[in-house]
């Protein structure tokens, strides 16, 4: 043994008067890794704040109102004397405006997909690729006031036997905020189409079928994954949409399924409420903050569950 | 069958010549009527579809020109808000707070979102969990409803830890925290499509990390870096519902400062002017949509043009 360490030791170099460490400690490079180390944990304490900003006024709201008066109640009207505190009807709300926007936003966002990514060529992708980016970024008090000043009137002119005596209509505000979407259903499902391999679809060209077979049975199929997280993150838009609800849906709780009539969204309640002034502390404060949490564990279980999807089919074929 | 000594035999090579065999024949007959036709039907549907979305975003282009046009001028510019007269009210303490807002969100996103994704992309170790974690939480900020990031600015910045009040400085640090998300991912997106044998060399030549990043990555990284800044800032010039949480008050008749009074910006003004009975508010505020959509297509659009001038291929 000892034979062999001194062998080793001796026939280690030895560089007459400097050695292999650094010269110097290096501080400037440790504070910017500690100043680089904060900045990526700030998302996480953005997270934690989050929370915490919910909760404490949501667990004081519910020491005031029961868990049955909040989830079985299915009248809405905080403000009044004596407060109802049924959420029903603005989940309900919530939720006609998904409903629309998904009806809206699957097929025509589908189908602009599997045009880009199967039939367009490769110029025509890069015109209407940047075009629909446009639509993305266009504001949502523009979408609103569209929404509401001229579909609602173009719907009350197409449809003319359903009844329009009301100003505001979930069923246009849902298919404006389902166009909105359009371009986040497309641009994901785009991708996850073009993620699949070549091999598969020209496999298919070679035994014969026609690019409807392909589309629709190989790549279609293939992609599904990717596709089902689109549509599952189009939704969690759609639940979290604040100014198109605001403008065009209206501020009246209402449980309906009527597309012609008004309702408030959960999103519609906590921005007509908050902006008033509302001491803190009080309940009606408080009930911005517990309609609030339910927002964000709606949203959040719509995510967690899309970006599961999107890490499967990204790992299928990477 | 069985007996024509040129028919195969054996099950595979049966079904193979069979395949190839229907599949000549479709190409030199040029296949049967029927699909041809459907085909096209999918086809025109597919058009369909797609043409529904744009001509949508054609419609609300056009319509928001056609009614603002009326009152668009230079005294939108200059004049302040009014609540009875609106052939004299104008967005200007609007545009004022949208610019400071947006200036205090740019001095917060560039330093702490590249700050981020230069942590998370040289530095970490993403085996670790605490690494993992972060990346978790940026994918989930990146879709929580911005609301949601009103009622955190209204519980801990106006009141509550940092107690800033009404102010502009805190609707700049809500609608920061709210494109923070979207800033980290398109820097984390550049720095990764550096390659590595740039940072490799670097440090060959005896070059530390931190010199590393600032002198050859990070320049190497900035198209990328740039256009997911610009996205940001097109996104927060458009956002109202934070801002309405956060005290964006819309009736400032005075040029709005950072760390105090109230201040309004452009959304939310043209909300305000728009739930105004008077038809000459309505015009009014589809004069400003005008303004705020020209605003951001001119800012989305540079940053394609960015995307898509300075894309390197290594």
């Amino acid at each position: 043994m000892t034979s062999i360490d001194s062998v080793a030791s001796s026939a280690r170099p030895k560089f007459p008067g400097r050695s292999l460490e650094a010269s110097s400690p290096r501080w400037g490079e440790k504070a910017i890794f500690v100043f680089l180390a904060l900045c990526g944990l700030l998302s996480v304490a953005v997270t934690t704040a989050i929370v915490i900003s919910l909760l404490i006024p949501t667990i004081d709201f519910f020491r005031q109102v029961s868990f049955e008066a909040f989830f079985l109640d299915t009248v809405w009207a905080p403000r009044q004397a004596t407060g109802r505190f049924g959420v029903w009807p603005i989940v309900v709300g919530t939720l006609n405006v998904v409903f629309w926007a998904l009806l809206v936003a699957i097929p025509v966002g589908l189908a602009s997909a599997i045009y880009l990514s199967e039939y367009a060529s490769p110029r025509a992708r890069r015109t209407i690729k940047p075009v629909l980016e446009v639509l993305a970024g266009v504001p949502t008090v523009a979408i609103g006031l569209f929404a509401f000043f001229a579909m609602t009137p173009a719907a009350a002119a197409l449809l003319p036997f359903l009844d329009w005596s009301s100003l505001w209509s979930v069923g246009v505000a849902g298919v404006a905020v389902g166009l909105m979407t359009v371009p986040l259903v497309a641009s994901i499902s785009d991708d996850a189409m073009r993620a699949v391999p070549a091999a598969l679809r020209e496999g298919g060209y070679g035994l014969g079928a026609n690019k409807l077979k392909v589309s629709m049975r190989i790549v279609f199929p293939a992609a599904v994954s990717g596709i089902v997280a689109s549509i599952v993150l189009a939704g969690s838009r759609a639940v979290g949409e604040t100014m198109v609800v605001l403008i065009a849906a209206g501020r009246t709780p209402a449980l309906t399924i009527d597309p012609t009539k008004s309702v408030q969204t959960m999103t519609a309640y906590i921005a007509g409420t908050a902006t008033g002034d509302i001491p803190t502390g009080t309940l009606d404060y408080n009930t911005i903050f517990a309609v609030g949490t339910l927002l964000f564990v709606a949203t959040l279980t719509l995510n967690m569950f899309a970006i599961r999807l999107v890490r499967r089919f990204r790992e299928v074929y990477e | 069958m069985a007996t024509d000594p040129m028919t195969p035999t054996t099950g595979r090579t049966r079904l193979a010549t069979t395949g190839a065999r229907r599949a000549t024949e479709a190409a030199l007959m040029g296949g049967a009527g029927g699909d041809r036709l459907t085909g096209l039907i999918f086809q025109a549907l597919l058009l369909l579809g797609l043409s529904v979305a744009l001509l949508m975003l054609a419609a609300l282009l056009i319509w928001s020109l056609v009614e603002g046009a009326p009152r668009l001028g230079l005294e939108l510019l200059t004049n302040g808000p009014s609540t009875v007269r609106p052939s004299e009210a104008g967005f200007r303490t609007a545009i004022l707070g949208t610019l400071l807002v947006v200036g205090g969100v740019v001095a917060v996103i560039v330093p702490v979102g590249v700050g981020a994704a230069i942590y998370l992309e040289e530095y970490a170790n993403k085996e670790r969990w605490w690494n993992r974690l972060i990346e978790l939480n940026i994918q989930n900020l990146a879709g929580v409803p911005s609301i949601v990031f009103g009622i955190l600015g209204l519980a801990f910045i106006v009141r509550g830890p940092l107690s800033l009040g009404f102010v502009a400085a805190a609707g700049s640090l809500t609608l920061a925290l709210l494109v923070l998300p979207t800033v980290i991912i398109a820097a984390r997106e550049a720095l990764r499509a550096v390659p590595p044998s740039i940072r490799d060399g670097s440090l060959a030549l005896g070059a530390t990390r931190w010199q590393t990043i600032w002198r050859q990555t990070l320049p190497a990284a900035l198209p990328g870096v740039l256009t997911g800044v610009i996205l940001s800032i097109a996104r927060a010039t458009g956002e109202a519902a934070p801002l309405l949480l956060v005290g964006a008050v819309t009736f400032v008749t005075f040029n709005p400062s950072f760390f105090e009074g109230g201040y309004s910006v452009l959304p939310v003004q043209i909300f305000n002017y728009s739930s105004r009975p008077k038809e000459e508010f309505r015009v009014l505020a589809m004069a400003g949509v005008i303004v705020m959509l020209g605003l951001v297509l001119l800012l989305n659009s540079f940053a394609v043009w960015l995307r898509g001038r300075f894309e390197r291929a290594w």
